[in-house]
């Protein structure tokens, strides 16, 4: 089984997040746990990091179980074969 | 599963197909498994593109979805699928190369509706939003500081380009035909309300108007030119008029397809142009054309994000074999970030005769609008009041009488009653 053309080549891939924003409830949990990847913007926009670096795995994981409505997904880079 | 497992094949790899493949394999699907798509990009994320990307937030490549990695799957990117034939089981590609399947999953999606006039489609400075490669070019333009924006078309993307065009502090014109933005999806009162929210930022907008031709200097976009005689001075164009269903690869094939998309049964087998299901082939996401359990079956092609994941499921178990007891019925549901604003939806609006505001005021920007048809609740779009939506959701699944009462509304006294304003 091949991996696709950027993931097996080119640089380390990072961690991928991504949110099912009509899950969400803009309750900014995940904010409190990773600020930098996470923020409100306006009243209840929320802007995520889908790429963050592999070293901040720990403050995304715990955003990921911190959200309540559990919205957001992430997958870790060994898991690309 | 009892049956021998057979080839899997998915065509289209975007979101729907990634979760499909997921499921197909969580399913227990053990033999081969190819991701046929025309980019030459894996499965990424579009509704970032329209949002984030475009301010500079996040570069267009961040966008690969979550799941890419761990799926064992033999991708093949960059190949357009240009036919299907059914009696052989067998797709064939651009590159003359042909797939054989077992089971076959069509995720083929749309693209933008591309501006009318090719020649003018063309010119530096003119462009439409479907896919990484096309943010990534808009970026660009938008990071370049152009004079004025124009943006051609006030549906959702539309109304999303120029509100973050005001954030990124650009002078900016949404030209619209119908009498509101949104006007199509949410109505004129509802559109209205929202197309306030976007003028009070700085979006100039022309509505009941229609941009005839594009001028150019040099190959280089300079005016646009609208039917009632006026133009307006531009550099930068975004022709945002909708989007048409990837099925040109089908013709032939015998089924029931078109440019509003493949037809499936409730099941989500494809339908043949009889009417029969093809039991080897499912189709789920942007393309697909289904009957809809909560609107009387009437038979809707959503380009919902949570749509193509919840559709993307069904029909990769669907395939597997491990037959859903249930046809596909989720509630439709959608977002729209709109620079700061967001707007969700719940249900269709189609067919509405009345809309109720239930919580909130439109006229601070903020409120929730419930929708209804004959008596009973379809539909409702939150403006920054997000958390107020669960609760109307509940009441169009359970096609509760219209006008509401109780626990989901804020008016003990009556709500006021709108009429739509649908064409
Ligand atoms: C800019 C933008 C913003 C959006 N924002 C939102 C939002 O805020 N909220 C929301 O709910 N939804 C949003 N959406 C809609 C959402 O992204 C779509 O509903 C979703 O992507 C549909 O997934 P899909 O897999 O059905 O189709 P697609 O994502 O279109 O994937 C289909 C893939 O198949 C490929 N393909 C087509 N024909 C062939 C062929 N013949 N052979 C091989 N491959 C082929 C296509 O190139 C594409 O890569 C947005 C869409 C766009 C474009
Ligand atoms: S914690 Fe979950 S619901 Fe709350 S803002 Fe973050 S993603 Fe949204």
């Amino acid at each position: 089984m091949s991996a696709p053309a950027d993931v097996s080549s080119g640089p380390p891939p990072g961690l991928r997040v991504s949110v099912d924003l009509n899950l969400c409830q803009a309750y900014a949990q995940c904010c409190y746990a990773a600020p930098r990847h996470f923020r409100i913007e306006g009243h209840e926009a929320l802007f995520y990091d889908p790429a963050p670096a592999v070293q901040d795995r720990d403050a995304i994981e715990r955003a990921r179980v911190a959200c309540p409505v559990q919205a957001i997904r992430v997958e870790e880079p060994e898991r690309t074969a | 599963m009892a049956q021998e497992p057979g080839r899997a094949l998915i065509v289209g790899a975007g979101l729907a197909a990634l979760r499909g493949a997921e499921a197909l394999r969580a399913a227990g699907f053990s033999g081969p498994l190819t991701i046929v798509g025309d980019e030459p990009h894996p499965p990424y994320d579009r509704p970032p593109l329209s949002k984030h990307v475009l301010t500079g937030a996040i570069p267009a490549d961040a966008t690969t979805l979550p799941g890419v990695g761990g799926l064992a799957a033999d991708w093949q990117l960059g190949s357009a699928a240009l036919r299907l034939d059914r009696q052989a089981r067998m797709v064939g590609l651009a590159d003359g190369r042909t797939l054989p399947y077992d089971r076959l999953l069509i995720a083929t999606g749309t693209r933008a509706r591309p501006w009318p006039n090719p020649h003018e489609g063309r010119l530096a400075g003119v462009f439409t939003l479907r896919g990484r490669d096309d943010a990534a070019a808009l970026r660009q333009a938008l990071a370049a500081g152009p004079k004025h924006v124009l943006v051609i078309g006030g549906g959702f993307i539309g109304c999303e380009v120029a509100s973050l065009c005001r954030q990124l502090g650009l002078p900016v014109t949404l030209v619209e035909p119908g009498p509101t933005p949104l006007a199509r999806v949410l109505g004129r009162t509802v559109g209205a309300f929202i197309g306030a929210i976007h003028e009070g930022h700085g979006v100039a907008l022309r509505c009941g108007s229609e941009v005839e031709w594009l001028e150019a200097e040099d190959g280089r976009l300079t005016r646009a030119h609208l039917v009632d005689g006026s133009s307006l001075a531009t550099d930068v164009a975004v022709v945002a008029l909708g989007a048409v269903r990837n099925t040109e690869w089908l013709d032939g094939a015998g089924l029931s397809a078109d440019s509003g998309g493949v037809d499936c049964d409730a099941r989500g087998h494809v339908l043949d142009t009889e009417g029969r299901p093809d039991p080897h082939i499912a189709a789920a996401g942007d393309v697909a054309r289904f009957p809809h359990p909560i609107y009387d079956g009437r038979r809707v092609a959503l380009e919902h994000w949570s749509h193509a994941v919840a559709q993307g499921i069904h029909a990769g178990r669907l395939l597997a074999g491990a037959e859903p007891e249930s046809p596909y019925d989720a509630l439709p549901t959608f977002w729209s970030t709109q620079g700061d604003l967001v707007v969700k939806s719940a249900g269709l609006t189609e067919g509405a005769d009345a809309v109720a505001i239930t919580q909130g005021d439109p006229a601070a920007g903020r409120f929730v609008a419930l929708y209804g048809r004959a008596g009973r609740c379809i539909a409702a779009v939150s403006v920054d009041s997000a958390r107020w939506l669960p609760a109307h959701a509940e009441l169009i699944a359970a096609r509760a009488p219209f006008p509401p009462r109780g626990a989901a509304t804020d008016r003990p006294n009556g709500v006021a009653i709108f009429e739509p304003g649908f064409a």
